[in-house]
């Protein structure tokens, strides 16, 4: 039986999901994406964005992760929130509960004002759904059996015929 | 910290290699990278000085076949292996759910794997974590060199707790793909029995 430390079921997902899209358009983004703190890519909102979005998700959670070292440094507890200027399009990063990550792209058909007010209610929204995503895992993962011996013998199985030399 | 996704049906893990400076560890992942078939590999990430050494990290990821529906991807990380890059080392081990240590045979290098493998253990307890709770696999690196410490004695002062290990040239390729193989499985195992 696999026990993630972690685990998206679908209806979070969906939640996640629906929160991402509201997000998107009250905010007039271009963009929404999660990511955890580890760098994976945890959903997506918004058009096909023509860049690696594997690379995106570990550089952005890098970029929040030093950023918070920056932040202990300095005697701050962490930066809740980041911003990345560019002439044509911005990032905007937030935290969420459980060290998941926010990333807001946005150009200028709207403003980091407003991208800034709807991602503190996103945020709100978001922490409740990680919150509560971590309590149910504490019985949940243990539904799925789906990740057996089998599973992990093919996995194996897999692992060796990629590492072929 | 391994994450499963199911409702995009996806397994994640990260896999860091980790050693003093110089090496091998940006090497390994870029056999891996040169090797495998372009459907499998993302692209490769590296943030590096303009002398080639890794400043921040390098990136990979690879994605196996589908099993049960379900993709499992690694996403290989390499860490700066200066000792001044010390508070970047520590911030990619956030979340690390296997370590390939790559240590450097030459006598040379002797000393630094000794402090690399010290800073390893003092940087995993920041995250509350030791080396006996996570997949960990050394490989013993640049064999091939003149002056190359013989394996009885590295494993007698590097890994006298008996963690599995391989010997490596990672420049030709050998023992890379062993080193990875032994710690996605050590990875996956420990997703089963946790």
């Amino acid at each position: 039986m696999v026990r993630a430390e972690w685990a998206i079921f679908e209806e979070d997902f969906w939640a996640i999901n629906n929160v991402l899209e509201d997000l998107r358009k009250s905010s007039k983004a271009g963009n929404v994406m999660l990511i955890d703190r580890t760098g994976q890519l945890v959903s997506h909102c918004g058009p096909d964005v023509g860049f690696d979005l594997t690379s995106f998700a570990s550089l952005c959670a890098a970029d929040f992760e030093a950023n918070y070292q920056l932040a202990r440094l300095i005697g701050e507890k962490d930066f809740s929130t980041l911003y990345h200027q560019g002439a044509k399009d911005s990032m905007f990063l937030g935290k969420i509960a459980k060290g998941v990550v926010l990333v807001v792209l946005f150009d200028k058909s709207t403003t980091l004002g407003l991208v800034r007010l709807r991602v503190r209610h996103a945020v709100a929204e978001l922490d409740k759904i990680i919150e509560g995503l971590y309590d149910k895992l504490e019985y949940r993962n243990e539904e799925y059996d789906t990740f057996d011996e089998t599973f992990t013998r093919e996995v194996e199985a897999e692992i060796d015929s990629l590492f072929a030399d | 910290m391994s994450l499963i996704n199911y409702s995009s049906r996806e397994i994640n893990c990260k896999v860091v290699y980790y050693g003093p400076g110089l090496g091998g560890k940006t090497t390994n992942i870029q056999y891996v990278y040169e090797k495998l078939a372009p459907e499998t590999k993302g692209k490769l990430v590296t943030l590096a000085t303009e002398m080639d050494r890794t400043l921040f990290f390098d990136f990979l990821p690879l994605e196996l076949g589908e099993v049960k529906g379900f993709k499992t991807r690694f996403h290989l990380y390499t860490v700066p292996g200066q000792v001044y890059y010390n508070a970047s080392r520590k911030l990619i081990l956030r979340g690390v759910d296997g370590i390939v240590f790559v240590a450097d045979s030459s006598e040379a290098r002797f000393d630094a794997n000794i402090e690399a493998l010290y800073n390893l253990h003092d940087n995993l307890k920041e995250y509350d974590l030791s080396l006996d709770q996570i997949p960990f696999v050394m490989q013993w690196n640049k064999r091939d060199v003149p002056d190359a410490i013989p394996v009885s004695e590295l494993v007698e002062e590097l890994n006298p707790e008996g963690y599995e290990h391989f010997e490596g040239i990672a420049v030709k390729g050998v023992g890379v793909f062993d080193t990875l193989k032994c710690v996605a499985k050590q990875i996956l195992r420990q997703l089963q029995t946790t």
